[in-house]
């Protein structure tokens, strides 16, 4: 290596930039992935299914809700795999993305090697949960917009019905369920930090995986039992099937700001723990 | 460890080398006392002692799906040192370093042992480095490989780095290394320069002959120390400590007593003779 290269390298980027580097190879570990592109697969699968299902089938009384309202809007395609996909699909591709963060690292050995590059454990720590906000959100992003295209093919767009009786634009349709998609998101980012902090704990990704599963299962099985109803506001999974609420005009936004906060503290809280777990580890695999 | 140096760093198996190595990167702590890597205490300065350390620990670990050279890409991307714009040079001339450029793009699950080997070595050498830590860098590797290691580890030697390499090829040591400690149940027992090292040893000689028994009465006539016999082949291989007796002494007296002498060589001890004089010639790991 020539010395001028030794300078430069010594000196090195600003720290932002070498940041957002490291959390753009994460992304593109994570997206590039064949077994998570199969998952984001299945993931669109479920609109297809449902618009398919509509268009062969027509609406019977009952199934999943918004489905009734698919063939007067097939943005409603989006929603109703959303609400399908909200007790565990999403979840779980949350849950193993999650589990596998540092677990995963450990178990290849990887691990290692990033922490004597040094890559800084705090610094991994953050990365790792940012790239795991991130494909909360284009998880969530990804059936919303592949359910709004099937529905808009299948059953054409107009102006929609809110649940409150009013009509509104197209343009103000797909704002909705963008801000469906990112209130959702917030509660997948939150469940994330669960499932990050419990990678911490194992280096057997399949592990932290399916403890991430059944943390969020026994919270929607909490939720189901009336005797706890005073547990249930403080259950990450009470709020989510709240997003509703973002398609009434006025929003209503008293269980959406309860449903965020709850998402916010349960990622600060599990954030931190898996912060002082990760911190003084013995990375021996 | 005095900079420049190439320490061979050797132990039987679970003598704690590995820890040691683990406890320098800051990857374990230690129960007691502060190691120092370059001046700096570990874990406390990691991220100031570390971008100026190369390392390989414990064999390659990279993700199977990605080729060698985005497994590069992906290390330099979390050293927050290290330059974008300068990336691909640098990781072409790593690649080019260990002879893996014409394996590059391939995906790392289909690279050999010794290819794996080859691009953690190269995963070292992405930046210019002060100390480089090599645990057992040629574990797998084929003779070409090893000798290209052997050029490696000098090259970089020569360019003023220090190079730790932990190992239990004791003959490969010999061969790289200036300097060696060696380890058992987790304690450092000897080190210095390899001249020292076999210094604490008496010297012996060998002699083989067809006439052991006059051999070795006139070598314990002489004052050679506790001769034994041992049967090779045709003939027999008498070893013994040399003690005080001047070397040039011995062949003519042995002549002079007609003892035919098939061969003689007198020399320090071989860093195995060494290296089971401390550490014993049980064969269990050390609990």
């Amino acid at each position: 290596m020539s010395a001028v290269e030794a300078s430069t390298a010594e000196k090195g980027p600003n720290p932002v930039a070498s940041w957002v580097r490291l959390f753009a190879s994460e992304c593109r570990l994570v997206l590039t992935r064949r077994r998570n592109i199969a998952g984001l697969g299945v993931l669109s699968a479920v609109p297809i299914l449902i618009a398919v299902a509509v268009k062969i089938w027509g609406v019977g009384g009952g199934g999943p809700s918004f489905v009734d309202s698919i063939t007067a809007n097939g943005l409603f395609v989006a929603l109703a795999a959303l609400a399908v996909e909200l007790p565990l699909f999403l979840p779980l591709a949350v849950s193993w993305i999650s589990g596998d963060a540092i677990a995963g690292e450990a178990n290849l050995g990887t691990l290692r090697y990033l922490l004597a590059v040094p890559v800084g454990r705090t610094r991994l720590l953050t990365v790792k949960y940012a790239s795991l906000v991130f494909f909360s959100l284009c998880a969530t992003l990804l059936v919303a917009v592949v359910g709004g295209l099937i529905g808009s093919i299948l059953f054409g767009t107009g102006s929609m019905f809110l649940l409150s009786g009013n009509t509104i634009s197209f343009g103000a349709t797909v704002l909705r369920l963008l801000l469906v998609c990112c209130y959702l998101a917030a509660g997948f980012a939150a469940l994330g930090a669960i499932g990050l902090f419990v990678s911490t704990l194992t280096e057997q990704p399949i592990g932290a995986t399916v403890a991430t599963v059944l943390i969020n299962v026994g919270m929607f099985v909490l939720d189901t039992i009336n005797q706890l109803d005073w547990l249930h506001p403080y259950l990450l999974t009470h709020w989510w099937m709240s997003f509703g609420d973002l398609l009434r005009s006025p929003i209503y936004t008293g269980d959406l700001s309860r449903g965020l906060l709850t998402a916010l503290a349960y990622a600060i809280v599990f954030w931190l723990a898996a912060w002082a777990r990760f911190r003084a580890k013995d990375v021996t695999s | 460890m005095p900079r420049g140096s190439v320490y061979g760093f050797l132990g039987p198996n679970g003598s704690g080398k590995t820890t040691t190595i683990r406890m320098l990167l800051g990857l374990i702590q230690p129960t007691s006392g502060i190691p120092t890597v370059l001046g700096e205490p570990i874990p406390q300065r990691v991220a100031y002692a570390l971008p100026k350390v190369g390392s390989l620990v414990e064999g390659p670990a990279f993700h199977p799906y990605l080729s060698g050279r985005r497994n590069l890409v992906r290390l330099d991307a979390a050293d927050p040192r290290a330059s974008r714009r300068t990336a691909g040079k640098r990781i072409d001339a790593a690649l080019e370093r260990v002879g893996l450029m014409p394996a590059a793009d391939k995906n790392y699950r289909a690279y050999s042992l010794g290819m794996r080997q080859r691009l953690a070595i190269a995963g070292a050498l992405l930046q210019p480095r002060e100390l480089l830590i090599l645990d057992e860098p040629t574990n797998g590797l084929d003779p070409q490989g090893t000798r290209e290691v052997r050029h490696l580890v000098s090259d970089l030697a020569d360019d003023g780095a220090t190079v730790l390499i932990s190992s239990h090829l004791l003959s490969e040591v010999e061969q790289i290394c200036s300097h060696v400690g060696v380890m058992h149940a987790g304690k450092l027992l000897a080190q210095g320069t390899l001249a020292e090292l076999r210094a604490q040893t008496a010297p012996t000689v060998r002699l083989e002959t067809s006439d052991p028994q006059t051999a070795i009465t006139i070598m314990k006539r002489l004052g050679l120390k506790d001769p034994r016999s041992e049967r090779t082949g045709d003939h027999h291989q008498i070893s013994a400590g040399l003690g005080t007796v001047e070397v040039s002494a011995i062949v003519p007296a042995l002549v002079a007593g007609d003892v035919p002498v098939l061969g003689f060589r007198a020399a320090a001890q071989s860093l195995e003779d060494v290296f089971v004089g401390l550490t014993g010639e049980g064969f269990d790991v050390s609990g």
